[in-house]
Parts: structure tokens; sequence; C-alpha cells
């Protein structure tokens, strides 16, 4: 079913595996950490899920099942490189540094955003399809012109792959050899759109056709993800121009939680992707390879617990903005019609008028 | 003061080049804009001047063009993206209202918007379809944008400038028929602020707004109106959005007569923001309602018969004579 081009060093049962371009350079501690990542991920994203079920938040996109395609790719970015996520990089957020708090807070429906992009080097989430895939070229493309050794890794789905934006990014890229990985995560699903009608062949594939190399990784392996994110990055630094990445994997959960995937998708699927599960093998890899004891896994989950209730008290706490914050950036520059509508906001009372 | 004569395009290019001079995170991205200076030749020599990394001939596809605008105003680039023609402005539609508009508030204020959309837009140059029309409206319409015209190649030269120094995305609106036209340039100092309407014609029956090529044909309306014995006051509103309504109000106050001139239909157009601005603003100055002359609401027509699409001369007069028949 996924096919032999696929890249994978560690299988569902959690045991290594050769491959003939590429191998595993990470430490047992590093794989901890991963493991650390991917388990504290997971728990978060539950966490939020029960929030939003509560009535805290507006809306949530799991990520469940994608941990190690996020992971992988997150932690083989270096601190200079640059990422454009969509609404559903938590993974990817975690491991530039965002404080899971700010994550929330487009989902809280306090911002349309929710953390300093520059700061931790990762864009505000884009939520149409596709856009963020020509910034991140745009963006490549002023590294080639500063002259740094930087890379943009771009992150987009298997639904936004038919966006004309996607493709243009890919004529672009290839053309002006931009320093861009395009990280595909293929998790089968958009909403209800299956891959079938997305594409009639592998999507790594297309990479070829724009004149660039593309992959094929197994999505749930998040050493094999590792490797192919550095090597992609790595080369696109240097001025070896774009990679795609197609990171194939499954959403276990719904598209958010506004969705029912009972409706078009039946349960034997993900069944079959229960046993190919990205924290579960390299708990195993780690217990038998490397002889990690339970209570470090214990001192993992507790720490994710300890996050999840912190995650829960920041988000209880984020209030209502303030009603005139809404003209705040709406404009770098003056604009009459932002001063009046912040001036009869005040005569209105609605605001304290701090600004 | 050293003022010259030039054409609105050699104003433009002289506009461009000065601002790269100025600034080496200045960038041109468009469609045949490098070797070829630019369908309109705008960007004519700048290539060779400033180097294929800075005046950057694109693939054909104007949704990019605008998207990797946004990513090199990330990484700090002012980066002006030529659109050939109005009509093809359409594919980067998504771009421009989902990020270019909105990635300032987004980010919070950390990300600087600073781009420059030069459209070549309305008719009159007997062009097939798509190269005639006037998107104004929908770019005006879109918080996060602003929206310029010019009139004069004084303008031209002085409003590319000041849109490339602006931190807010400006849709620069260029008047195609306008470019081969000639007038002074001052090179010392701009006439006004970006944002800034001008008075192009004192008068004292009837106020008459307009912005890019419709000023020279309310010019000459003024000029017949005044050998019949009405004095036309036209204002060049130069900004589309946000509209400087103060000199708007100022001539109303004097004359009590409106009338706007646009080539855009007039349903929700700048036009109809103009009238309902200044209804409000002025009502107990009026004489008489405010009358919009515009395109018809029609697609853009095949243009060997545009001239009867267009705001005419005659039909200016028209709207004067009926604002001027109110009693008061």
């Amino acid at each position: 079913m996924i096919g032999e081009e696929l890249v994978q060093l560690l299988t569902p049962e959690g045991e290594r595996v050769a491959h003939p371009e590429y191998e595993s350079t990470l430490s047992g501690a590093e794989i901890f950490g991963l493991y650390r990542d991917m388990t504290i991920i997971r728990r978060l994203c539950n966490e939020s899920t029960s929030l939003q079920r509560q009535g805290q938040l507006a809306l949530w996109a799991p990520i469940q099942g994608q941990e190690a395609a996020q992971i992988g790719a997150g932690r083989a970015l270096d601190p200079q490189d640059f990422t454009f996520p969509t609404y559903r990089e938590h993974g990817i957020a975690w491991c530039r540094g965002v404080p899971p708090e700010n994550m929330l807070r487009l989902f809280r429906a306090v911002s349309n955003g929710g953390w300093d992009a520059q700061k931790y080097r990762h864009s505000v989430p884009a939520v149409v399809l596709g856009n963020q895939v020509l910034n991140a070229v745009g963006y490549a493309m002023g590294i080639q012109r500063d002259g740094a050794e930087e890379a943009v890794m771009t992150f987009f789905g298997d639904g936004a792959s038919s966006q004309g934006d996607v493709l243009e990014a890919f004529v672009w890229a290839s053309s002006f050899n931009a320093p861009v990985v395009f990280f595909c995560q293929n998790n089968q699903w958009g909403i209800s759109t299956p891959m079938s009608i997305q594409s009639k062949i592998p999507l790594y594939h297309r990479a070829h056709g724009f004149g660039f190399p593309g992959v094929r990784v197994d999505g749930n392996d998040v050493l094999a993800v590792y490797e192919v994110s550095k090597r992609a990055l790595d080369s696109a630094r240097v001025g070896g121009g774009p990679t795609l990445i197609e990171a194939y994997t499954y959403r276990m959960g719904a598209h958010t939680t506004s969705d029912d995937p009972t409706r078009y998708r039946i349960d034997a699927e993900v069944e079959v992707w229960k046993h190919r599960d990205p924290i579960e093998r390299v708990k195993s890899l780690l217990v038998h390879e490397y002889r990690v004891k339970a209570a470090k896994f214990d001192d993992v989950t507790a720490e994710a617990e300890t996050m999840a209730l912190k995650l829960r008290e920041d988000v209880l706490a984020m209030d209502r903005p303030d009603p005139i914050t809404m003209f705040d950036h709406a404009y770098a520059a003056p604009h009459p019609l932002i001063d009046e509508g912040r001036r009869e906001m005040i005569e209105l009372g609605v605001s304290g008028g701090s600004h | 003061m050293a003022t010259t004569t030039m054409t609105m395009a050699k104003a433009l290019n002289e506009g461009l080049r000065r601002a790269m001079e100025k600034n080496k995170k200045v960038l041109i991205m468009g469609e045949d804009v490098g070797k070829l200076g630019g369908v309109f030749r705008i960007t004519d020599g700048l290539q060779k001047d400033f180097g294929e990394d800075r005046v950057i001939d694109a693939p054909l596809a104007e949704s990019a063009i605008v998207g990797t605008a946004v990513g090199l105003a990330i990484r700090g680039y002012r980066t002006v993206c030529e659109i050939q023609f109005d009509g093809f402005v359409y594919p980067a539609f998504d771009q421009i209202v989902s990020q270019v508009a909105k990635l300032h508030k987004r980010s919070d204020g950390v990300y600087t918007m600073g781009l420059v959309i030069r459209i070549p837009f309305q008719g009159g140059i007997g062009a097939i379809e798509h190269h005639s029309e006037s998107p104004e409206a929908y770019f005006a319409a879109t918080a996060g944008l602003r929206v310029v015209s010019c009139s004069t190649p004084n303008d031209a030269y002085w409003m590319i400038q000041q849109s490339i120094e602006h931190d807010d995305p400006i849709i620069f609106c260029e008047p195609k028929c306008r470019y081969w036209e000639k007038g002074e340039v001052d090179l010392d100092s701009a006439p006004a602020g970006l944002f800034d309407a001008a008075v192009r014609r004192e008068g004292s029956d009837v106020t008459v707004i307009g912005y890019g090529s419709s000023l020279k044909t309310i010019l000459r309306a003024a000029d017949t109106a005044a050998a019949e014995g009405t004095s036309l006051e036209v204002v060049d509103a130069r900004s589309i959005a946000p509209l400087e309504l103060d000199t708007m109000v100022k001539s109303l106050e004097k004359t009590g007569r409106l009338v706007v001139v646009q080539e855009a239909p007039h349903t929700a157009s700048i036009g109809s923001e103009i009238v309902a601005e200044l209804s409000e603003r002025c009502f107990y100055s009026l004489r008489a309602p405010g009358v919009r002359v515009s395109g018809y609401h029609v697609p853009y027509p095949p243009t060997r018969i545009e001239e009867d699409y267009r705001p005419t001369v005659d039909r200016i007069l028209d709207a004067v004579d009926r604002v001027m028949g109110y009693e008061s």
C-alpha cells in the first residue's frame, strides 16, 4: 500500500531497517528527546480537544497520528531557519519554542495569530490553503539576496496540494533555485476528500515534473522524517535548491473538532493505522535497544500532564480582548477610518479606550 | 526648483529608479519587467542598471508575484509588483486580500507589509478584453490595503516613491491611457502627501471629483462649462482609499453641488463612497444630490465602442446641468 520508495528507518514494531540512502544519526538521548516531544505535543493536543469540547475553544485542529512528521521535521531545523505553517502545525510550533498557550490563542478566538513570528522564526498560521507556500518561497528568495546560509520550510497537506498557489510555488522555487523545503503531510484526508481524488500519482512524484527532488518518507517514523528533512534543509542552505518531502501519515482524529469522520471513512482503515502509531514504535526502540527504564517514560508522562494542566489554566485565563484592540495593527501607519472607528467605540462606551 | 517635462511613463520610471537608488531593499518583480522593460516600458533600463536580482522577470503567475512579495516583505524587502493589466490581477486577489491586507494585523504588527502593487487600469487604449478594467473598488473595500491613483506625471513621479516608502501595502493604479502624455515634473519636492486630495482647478458652481484617467476629461469639461458660464471646481482624489475628505468637504461647502466621475460602474464604487461621505458631512451645504458619472453596469465593452462607455465631456456636462437644475 505504501510502496517500496518510502524512506523508513524504523518499522511500526520499532525495529530498525536499513535504507540505501539514509541512516539515523541520532543518539539514544536524542531519540528519547523526540519521544518526549511527541508525547508532550500529543498530550497538549488532547487537552486542547477537551477544552474545545468544554466550550473553552472555538475550534481545535488535532494532530494525533502526525506527531512524528512534525517533530521529525521540526527538530531537523536550525535556529536560523524560518517556517511557514498552516493551522495544524502545533508540533512544529513546539519545536520552534512557541509557548503552548500562544498556539491556542487562534482557537480561543482571541487573536488571528498568536505569537511573535520573528522571535520564534515561525510564521503566524495560514488558514487559506496554500497561501503560505508562496510566501515561503518569497522569503527564501530574500535569503538568497542576503547571501545567508538559511533555509525555509513550509507546511501543507494533501488537500492543499491541489491549490494553484502550491503549484506556482513549485515553479518559482525551481526556476529561482530557492532555499525552501516543501513539507507535505499527506494524512490521506482533506476533511472528507480522499487522496484518490487529489492526485492520480504519489504526491512526491510531482516534484520531478517541476525539476527538483521529491522524497516520500514514512511520516510515522520520526527517525526517517528527521534524516530526510535534515538532508533537504542542508542542501537548501548551500544552494542545492528546493525539495518536496511527502510525509506519508494519517490523520487519526477528525479534521477539526467541527468534523465527524465517521460519515466518510471506515473504522477498519483507522485500525490499520493504529498499529503504525508514531510514538509506540520509538518507545519500543528505546526499551529494546537503549534499555530505557519505565521510570523515565513515566517522568515524561508526568511532565506532559503538568504541562497540560498549565495549558488549561493559561487558556482559561485568556480573557476576551478589549474590543478596541481590533483597531490595533490593522494598518502600520495612521488611517482616518481607524481613528474614526476607535472614536466611535470609545463614545459608545464599549471599551476602556486605553489606546 | 528643478522641473523637467516628461511623460507619465517616464516619470514612473524615474520615480522607481530613484527609489531603488535610495534603498537597496527595493525590488521590482513582474512579467516582462526586465529585458523588455515592461509592456508599457515603465521599468525600461532598470534591470540593466540594478541587476536581475533586483528587477526580477517573473514566471507568468500573478498569485506568485504577489505571494512571493509577501515573503520578501517578511524578510525586509520592499517589492514593487507589476501586474501587467488590470484584468490580470484577479489570480492574485486571494494573496492580496488574505495575506497582503491581513498579515500586519495577524502578526500583531510584527510583519511590515511594505509592498506596492502597480496596476495599469482604466480604458481608452483600444485594447482587447481584460485590458481596460477598473478594479479599484475591490481593493478599496478591503481593510488593510490602501489604494492610490496618479493623474499627472508629477504625481506619478512622487506618488510611486511615497508608496514604496510607506509601511502599509499600496495598490497603485496607473491610468494607462495617460502614460504617454507629458507634464512638468518637479524633481525637488513632492506636491502633496500620498493620501492628500488636490484641487486641480478652482471654481464656484459645482465640485467635480475624479481620479486617474478622468481628471483630464473633467478639466476639459471645465473649460467648456466656463465658456458656457458655469464654474467647475475640479478635485483629484489621488488617494482612493482612504479618501481625503477635508479637501472635498471644503470645496463642496463652497459650491453646494457635487459630481463624481469614474470609469468603473457606479454600483458599490468609489463614486458611491464619495457621494455617501459628502452627503453626510455637507448635508446643509448641498443644493442638489450628488451625481455619479460612471461606466455602465456591463462588462467592459469591445473597445470600438469604449468611448460610449467611458465618461465623456458631454456626459460630465449633462451631470453638471442636472445638479445646476435643482432649485435652491
